[in-house]
């Protein structure tokens, strides 16, 4: 079986400072990781791997050179190969647009079984760059994984929803997005880690895995951002307390009505 | 945090980097669970063998990582015991069950039995101790007949850490009772093997998480090519073995002595009471710095005795023994200090120096009592100035 796995570098914070003026994200002094729903896709790859003896997984990621870190620590983990995606005419690609490159890159390679990808990346928190790919692919995908077996030349997926899950057959090859419940990523291995310290990643350019030019970068991304801002922080609401229980739930009643809420 | 500068490898310190990382992230959020259930931690050690972290005192010809530094072994059990003992001890015991094979086995023997010890597949533990037999280990009763080309075990051992975990266990058995010491020979001796059976997990005072039980031999028929050296070699193995692993229950002491003051220095700084923080007083803050000191010192005089072996030293039993018995006499007082520093709290299961304070006092237990590591040094003592003084 031969395993993709698409991560991105996003910078380690939930709490990234939006700049007013220019709408974009302020990185400076930001230290950078590997999204954190990648690490259970990559972790779900690894386990299949175990699992499936042969199987190989590669891991694809789309950004600067300094990407390359988060390839590293893949290959720490158990990956056993890299691709950087890294070409000025990347530059500035929306969902649309990176969703194309990645594909481009996947079809370069040797026929993949299985293409996976965290639910989403903590920085966009868009979820559409699995999906996309998957279209760009023509390959079934399924969102929200957070269980899968493979046997007989397809998987068995389990789809979380927040009411339950489903249990879906999907023939490979098949694109998933990872749920965080799905596993505990593992930790990077001594042998991993000395591995990665040597390796050196050679990036992939736009040229190299036929990209169209058209469909690249700021130029060919549809999505325009109108504004970014941070949501008001949730106020603390009403608080009573201290009087008999009946008083108080009788004031919440009336309270529920008056706002039309019962 | 500011630290001295040991001369650690670049090994060593990843190594402390990514065991560090793992004991935070992986042991601490269940260590109060495992002492609570007494519930051996299978799933952490079988991630430390994923990470390669099982074979770091295997030569890399038997599959592990070590290439004459005996550092990142030791400061993987530092860090994990700066968390929780009952996994480190867990962890380390692998190594003391190794050892024997390391220090006397052939070289077939150790391509047989070493790599999935490395890899972390298999597991091991050291079997000396008997009921009659603890301080005293020349007296144990345990024996072993030669029948063909096997050897015949009969015997009962007592309080053997990975117990009933382990696959792999080096036993130590009397082969001629005339002998004495002289008499007794070491065995490999596998997990499933007819006539092996374990008692019951022993319920303890501290170190909880860590499997402690009763190895049963009943006409145990083991294979004559599993006998470490030769017959009557076993206890210069058993004890070359102690000389290399107490500097291991040093680094044990002090990892837990270390996680006692951490707690005790952040929880000092927090703790208000007479309208201020409590390490405000002079009295609670030479408290931490005498903790402070003394964690040092025991950290010290265990990496400097591990570094003098690693370079060759030739006489070190009774650095062994120093590092053994003053880092883990640190840990005793450190550990109940933080209980201390913590006050009520610090009684109070809700809080970690409690648990810190029962594991503690293994450490003066096992692998040779602390009065017997007074006994090595008080001898090694004796011999040394007889010799100065014949001159
Ligand atoms: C949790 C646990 C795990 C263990 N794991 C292992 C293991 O993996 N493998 C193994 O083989 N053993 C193991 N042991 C056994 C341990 O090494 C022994 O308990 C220890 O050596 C002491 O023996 P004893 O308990 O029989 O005490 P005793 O020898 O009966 O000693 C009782 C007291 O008398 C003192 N004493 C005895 N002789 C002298 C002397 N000559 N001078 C001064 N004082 C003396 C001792 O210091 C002690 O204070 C373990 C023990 C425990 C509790």
């Amino acid at each position: 079986m031969h395993i993709v796995v698409c991560v991105k570098q996003v910078p380690n914070t939930t709490q990234v400072r939006i700049n007013p003026e220019t709408n974009t994200l302020v990185r400076d002094g930001v230290e950078s990781i590997l999204n954190p729903f990648d690490e259970n896709a990559l972790e779900m790859a690894l386990q299949l791997k175990e699992k499936h003896p042969g199987t190989k997984v590669t891991v694809l990621t789309m950004g600067p050179p300094q990407a390359a870190e988060v390839l590293k620590e893949a290959v720490g983990r158990g990956a056993d190969a890299v691709v950087l995606l890294c070409d000025r005419a990347f530059a500035g690609s929306d969902t649309w647009a990176t969703s194309y490159a990645l594909s481009t890159a996947i079809r370069k390679m040797e026929p993949a079984d299985l293409v996976l990808f965290g639910k989403q990346a903590i920085d966009g928190d868009t979820a559409q760059v699995g999906p996309g790919v998957a279209d760009w692919l023509g390959i079934p995908c399924v969102a929200y994984a957070r269980k899968i077996e493979v046997a007989d030349g397809k998987a068995v997926v389990e789809r979380n929803f927040e009411d339950g899950y489903e249990k879906l057959d999907v023939a490979l090859p098949c694109a998933l997005t990872v749920l965080k419940e799905a596993n505990v990523p593992r930790m990077a291995s001594l042998r991993g880690k000395m591995a990665a310290k040597k390796l050196v990643i050679a990036p992939m350019t736009a040229e190299a895995v036929g990209a169209d030019p058209a469909k690249l970068g700021l130029n060919a991304s549809p999505t325009r951002v109108v504004k970014i801002f941070s949501p008001p922080p949730k106020t603390g609401g009403v608080k009573w307390q201290g009087e008999e229980p009946a008083v108080l739930a009788q004031r919440l009643a009336d309270l529920l009505r008056e706002r039309k809420l019962i | 945090m500011s630290e001295l500068n040991y001369g650690l490898s670049e090994l060593a310190l990843e190594i402390r980097a990514m065991v560090r990382e793992f004991a935070e992230s992986r042991v601490k959020p269940v260590r109060a669970e495992l002492d609570e259930t007494g519930h051996f931690p299978t799933e952490i050690l079988r991630e430390l063998g994923k990470m390669d972290l099982m074979g770091l005192y295997i030569p890399a010809e038997y599959g592990g990582t070590f290439e004459g530094d005996s550092m990142p072994n030791l400061i993987a059990v530092e860090e994990l015991s700066r968390i929780c003992i009952g996994v480190s001890v867990s962890f380390a015991a692998n190594g003391l069950g190794a050892d024997p094979i390391l220090i006397g086995a052939s070289d077939e023997q150790k391509k047989k039995f070493l790599p999935p010890l490395a890899s972390g597949e298999k597991w091991a533990a050291y079997a000396l101790t008997e009921p009659n037999a603890g301080s005293d280990a020349g007296s144990i009763r345990t024996t072993a007949v030669k029948k063909g080309d096997k050897y015949v075990l009969n015997g009962t051992k007592q309080w053997i850490t990975n117990g009933g975990e382990a696959d792999i266990y080096t036993v130590f058995a009397v082969t001629d009772k005339n002998r004495g010491a002289r008499g007794v020979s070491c065995f490999i001796v596998e997990k499933g093997t007819p006539g092996f059976k374990f008692g019951k997990k022993e319920n303890k005072l501290g170190i909880r998480a860590s499997a402690t039980r009763e190895l049963i031999f009943e006409d145990c028929e083991v294979p004559a090519a599993n006998l470490i050296g030769r017959e009557g070699t076993g206890f210069i193995w058993a004890m070359k073995t102690f000389d290399v692993s107490r500097p291991g229950i040093a680094a044990q002491a002090v990892g837990l002595a270390q996680g006692a003051l951490d707690e005790a220095v952040l929880y000092a700084k927090v703790r208000e009471q007479f309208g201020k923080p409590i390490i405000a007083n002079q009295g609670l803050s030479w408290m931490l710095a005498d903790m402070a000191t003394k964690v040092e010192t025991a950290r010290a005089l265990t990496y400097a005795t591990v570094q003098s072996i690693d370079r060759g030293a030739k006489d070190y039993s009774k650095f062994s023994a120093m590092c053994k018995v003053y880092a883990s006499d640190v840990a005793m007082q450190v550990t109940t200090d933080a209980v201390q520093v913590f006050g009520g709290y610090g009684y109070m299961k809700e809080y970690p120096v409690e648990k810190m304070m029962r594991d503690a006092k293994i450490l003066q237990i096992y692998e040779g009592t602390n009065q017997i590591q007074r006994d090595i040094i008080g001898l090694a003592l004796n011999k040394e100035y007889g010799a100065v003084a014949k001159k």
